[in-house]
């Protein structure tokens, strides 16, 4: 392969938001030795993000996607699309730590910076037009995301999650590698679009080392997005990581988990789709079966969103094993929308965190409707939401990957869902349950600041307004298809 | 584009009408004081209900189309459209509705002090809910109102119903969403066989094949069975209504159990001509059940108002029985025993909550001798118990005569069972009115002291009084609202009756090949 290539202003221009969030990061750290209120920097860190965003946003319009350094990063609309979740997710993170890292008397300034870093990676590895680059994406978001989750050193649980993600995230690297390297020895090329033609000139999706490679690289995407059984990590260290982390980590390591398995397995190994489609379908029934059964058994809040992410991860999954373009757009909507509702569901558990109260138990939302009405309110329609009772935006979501299950001939794996879907209800209605139907048992104060309330209202009106005009993110979805 | 007649009103009536609660909701959100929240939810629902009435004045009867049509783009990539309007089988369930949802509110001003604010925008949108799914015309907005009336029903139950309540509250959500999300994957399955579209009156005139039809039928029976409820699905049913508050019990059998009969009448039998003929024995021998065991179970019932929710399974075996018979005289005593049973069962819930706020008693045993104690109270009282049991001159005669009337000529044997039933309703009705009206008073505990029972009050006569004239006026002149039917259901039937299914298949062995 000729490697002579040049550094050239387009290569520049079309990496502008990673290299915002980098150096911004960077800023921050330098920033930290010298700035003693950490609200500074947290707001230098969310204009990052804006300023990211407006990147990624100016370029969403362009006509045709361009690959720059030497085909080894990929501008086009299905990562745009990938980042502003990741933004999204990043800000609102940023915007309901503020006073949560000070309760828990975290308040560093690494923290922000890690988050633009995890955020960076996550980017990368949407944008990854080659195998190698999408394995650096993946290191830098993992690293950053093990020392945030253990970033409360006092704590043995934050301890506990940190090297449990670490040992467990470092076997599924291996993975990866393991399944880059079969791929690199049998078509020559780590390039995804070049792996796609040699699987095609060769005639070889049919080799077994093919399938093995495939399913080592879904094994690697399937821990990062926790799929059962490669989600024992999750609820551990959603637990003991710090909530707003947990938050975090329950959306952007999805996505992008999601965004690589997309990319991958529909780019660089479309041929085989029937192959993976029925590597997958195990995986999905399994997915949703653990998480929503083991959801009922928890009193932790924490640990019961874990179960739920997890179960979510077995709908998304669905559009995937479809193999069509349009299942694959039912899959990145349904994410935009999880963003949006567990980021608001967290930003609730946030809130009953205060000084000397852990507020993670599902008894501590006992009467939470007398004193609170309007938090009460929000969490239940968050709750409703990731149910999937309309008119909400969860209703969308699941309704569009039921459909494109079905479309592709996977009706029976849509009963399953939607059957789980309604044990699925029993854990979210036990909220519900509690904050209005039980007594409060003692005083419940919530934290509450304005950053906080703004996440709050973006989350649940973009809830509610998804799910009465869902054309608005459909099109969206569709627009940034891939291919 | 269908035929369908379009709203030729300046204004659409439909839309105005099944918003202008939520509008209502919204408002009272913003508002402070109780007095004000429970005013502006009367206004809200009376002003509903005066914009519904255009509706009935300006209904076509000669034609079965739908009227009043409203049609916008909605989700285009998806092909979905609101598209809603009203034929002969749904306008009169609108009317009912929006009374109904009056007197909820007339009858929840003392009894809900707790959360009033949360309790109005419940019943608010709750409304809006149910007036959504009657007027639907595609699949997708039909199953979001249909599903969205779940969130305010469960916290009616939970937050303001009696001692069970949280039970009751999540068997009733539970029982109902698993019902309702088999019925999505029908939708869904629906929407790519019949083109990509969820217009209902567009996959009505679709022909599916048998095998397809059966399994349809089925998803939909989930959610529509679960609704009415059918034996053996309806043991949410007792447990909802009795634990309800006063409101949500005349809701849940004024209008949510019409449903279930109301999604057979609308897509099931349109849809699924075949399949209908296929399932028609079962569904027959489960309302003869559903009538029979319904009424024996109340004859054993020691709480008021579980005996009256059992008493709704029994009338709703009726219901169904009259529909599935599948000849005019059936169908339409069908739909006309819907709106009965709405007014009735809804009438009677709405005295046994007056009769609580003041004993604070359901217990039957704890009652006697309440003619005396209450005299006005016992007058409506038995004028009601007489509906229920059908006494000539009132609407539950006509409704019962008409069902079994149809019941007798589909096949007589349904129409024998079905008449003892309504031998059964007499006992257990009049029964009840002896232990809690005749008897021996115990004055000492009601007559005087802090439980001193007093009589209706105007609020309280303000709310009867509707219901008791709509009694009397159906009873005397059914034709009035028979006529509004008429066309609609003879379209319904020409249409089932042209199928050509000619029978001899075992569901079972259809069920068993179908899933190995």
């Amino acid at each position: 392969m000729d490697v002579t290539f040049s550094l050239g202003l387009q290569d520049i221009s079309a990496i502008m938001p990673e290299l915002a969030m980098i150096s911004v990061g960077l800023l921050l750290l330098m920033l930290d030795l010298v700035v003693k209120r950490k609200e500074i920097i947290a707001i230098i860190g969310v204009a990052g993000a804006l300023v990211a965003l407006y990147g990624t946003v100016s370029v969403y319009g362009m006509s045709e996607s361009q690959t720059v350094f030497a085909d080894m990063f990929l501008l086009d609309k299905y990562s745009c699309f990938f980042k502003i979740i990741f933004y999204l997710n990043v800000i609102f993170t940023i915007c309901i730590s503020f006073k949560y890292m000070a309760i828990e008397k975290a308040a560093f300034g690494e923290y922000y910076a890690l988050l633009l870093f995890a955020t960076a990676g996550m980017m990368i590895m949407a944008s990854a037009a080659d195998l190698m680059i999408l394995y650096l994406g993946l290191e830098l978001m993992a690293l950053s995301t093990y020392i945030l989750a253990g970033l409360l050193r006092k704590q043995a649980r934050s301890n506990e999650a940190a090297v449990k993600y670490f040992f467990l995230g470092a076997f599924s690297s291996a993975f990866l590698l393991y399944g880059i390297a079969l791929t690199y020895g049998m078509t020559g090329t780590t390039n995804i679009t070049d792996i796609a033609t040699s699987l095609f000139t060769l005639g070889i999706h049919d080799s077994p080392v093919m399938y093995l490679g495939v399913i080592f690289m879904i094994v690697a995407f399937g821990f990062k997005v926790a799929l059962v059984p490669f989600h024992m990590w999750a609820p551990d260290v959603y637990e003991g990581a710090p909530t707003s982390i947990t938050a975090f980590m329950s959306v952007g390591p999805k996505a992008a988990g999601f965004a690589v398995l997309g990319r991958v397995l529909f780019e660089a190994f479309g041929s085989m789709q029937p192959q993976w489609s029925a590597v997958l379908v195990p995986l999905a029934i399994l997915t949703m079966v653990v998480g929503s059964v083991i959801a009922l058994a928890q009193s932790n809040i924490k640990r019961m969103l874990a179960y739920s992410s997890i179960a979510h991860a077995g709908y998304m999954l669905l559009g995937i094993i479809a193999g069509t373009p349009e299942g694959l757009t039912s899959t990145i909507n349904y994410l935009m929308i999880y963003t949006f509702m567990n980021i608001g569901a967290f930003t609730i558990v946030i809130m009953l965190r205060r000084e000397g109260f852990q507020g993670e138990n599902i008894e501590d939302y006992m009467g939470l409707a007398k004193s609170h009405p309007m938090a009460s309110a929000l969490m239940l329609i968050f709750m409703f939401s990731l149910t999937g009772i309309p008119p909400t935006a969860g209703f969308i979501g699941k309704f569009y990957v039921f459909m494109e299950a079905i479309n592709a001939g996977y009706t029976y794996l849509a009963i399953i869902a939607a059957l789980f879907s309604v044990v699925s209800a029993f854990f979210y209605l036990r909220i519900v349950v509690y904050m209005y139907m039980k007594e409060p048992q003692n005083e419940i104060v919530l934290t509450t600041s304005g950053p906080a309330g703004i996440v709050l209202a973006i989350t649940c009106l973009a809830v509610l307004i998804i799910g009465i005009f869902p054309s608005i993110l459909l099109s969206l979805a569709n627009f940034s298809i891939l291919g | 584009m269908e035929d369908v007649i379009y709203n030729n009103l300046n204004y659409p009536i439909i839309t105005w009408t099944v918003f202008l609660p939520v509008l209502g909701a919204i408002i009272v959100l913003l508002l402070r004081s109780a007095t004000a929240i429970r005013w502006t939810s009367l206004i809200v629902t009376g002003l509903t209900f005066i914009i519904s009435l255009p509706l009935l004045t300006g209904f076509d009867k000669t034609t079965h189309k739908m009227q009043f049509v409203e049609w916008h783009q909605w989700i285009p990539s998806w092909g979905i459209n609101y598209f809603v309007g009203i034929d002969g089988i749904s306008i009169l369930f609108i009317l009912l509705t929006t009374l109904l949802s009056i007197l909820s509110v007339l009858v929840s001003w003392k009894a809900i002090a707790n959360k009033a604010k949360e309790f109005h925008i419940s019943i608010l949108i709750m409304e809006a809910g149910m007036l959504g799914v009657f007027v639907s015309l595609d699949f997708f907005l039909f199953y979001i109102f249909w599903e969205a009336m779940l969130i305010p029903m469960f916290l009616l139950i939970g937050v303001w119903g009696g001692e069970n309540r949280v039970y009751a509250a999540v068997k009733f959500f539970l029982y109902t969403l698993i019902g309702s999300v088999l019925m999505l994957v029908g939708i869904v399955v629906l929407y790519f066989t019949g083109g990509e579209t969820l217009n209902i009156l567009a996959l009505s005139s679709e022909q599916y094949s048998l095998n397809l039809q059966f399994w349809l039928f089925l998803a939909f029976f989930a959610a529509f069975a679960v609704k009415v409820p059918m034996f053996p699905f309806h043991t949410w049913l007792p447990d909802a209504h009795t634990e309800a508050p006063t409101a949500g019990s005349v809701i849940l059998a004024g209008v949510l159990l019409k449903m279930g009969a109301y999604g057979f009448l609308r897509f099931s039998m349109p849809m699924f001509p075949d399949a209908t003929m296929m399932f028609l024995k079962p569904i027959m021998i489960l309302s003869v059940i559903a009538i029979i065991y319904g009424a024996l179970v109340c004859l054993a019932q020691k709480d008021l108002k579980r005996l009256i929710a059992y008493s709704s399974v029994s009338h709703m075996g009726f219901v169904t029985l009259g529909i599935f018979a599948l000849n005019t005289q059936g169908v339409e005593g069908g739909i006309l025993q819907m709106l009965n049973h709405g007014i009735i069962t809804g009438a009677l819930f709405l005295m046994i909550g007056i009769i609580y706020e003041r004993t604070h008693t359901r217990k039957i045993a704890d009652y006697g001798g309440f003619a005396g104690l209450v005299p006005w109270y016992a007058g409506f009282f038995i004028v009601l118990t007489f509906a229920s049991i059908g006494l000539p001159g009132m609407n539950g005669f006509i409704g019962e005569f008409l069902i079994i009337f149809g019941a007798f000529r589909a096949k007589m044997v349904y129409g024998v069972l079905a008449a003892t039933g309504i031998i059964l309703g007499a006992g257990y009705m009049l029964w009840l009115y002896q232990r809690v009206f005749f008897e021996k008073a115990d004055t000492e505990r009601w007559a005087t002291g802090d439980h001193k029972v007093w009589d209706l009050d105007m609020r309280e006569i303000i709310t009867l009084v509707p219901l008791i004239i709509l009694i009397f006026w159906v009873g005397f002149y059914p034709e009035v609202f028979l006529s509004y039917m008429h066309t609609s259901v003879a379209h319904l039937l020409e249409n089932i009756n042209q199928t050509n299914y000619a029978g001899g298949d075992h569901l079972l062995t259809r069920l068993i090949t179908g899933i190995f």
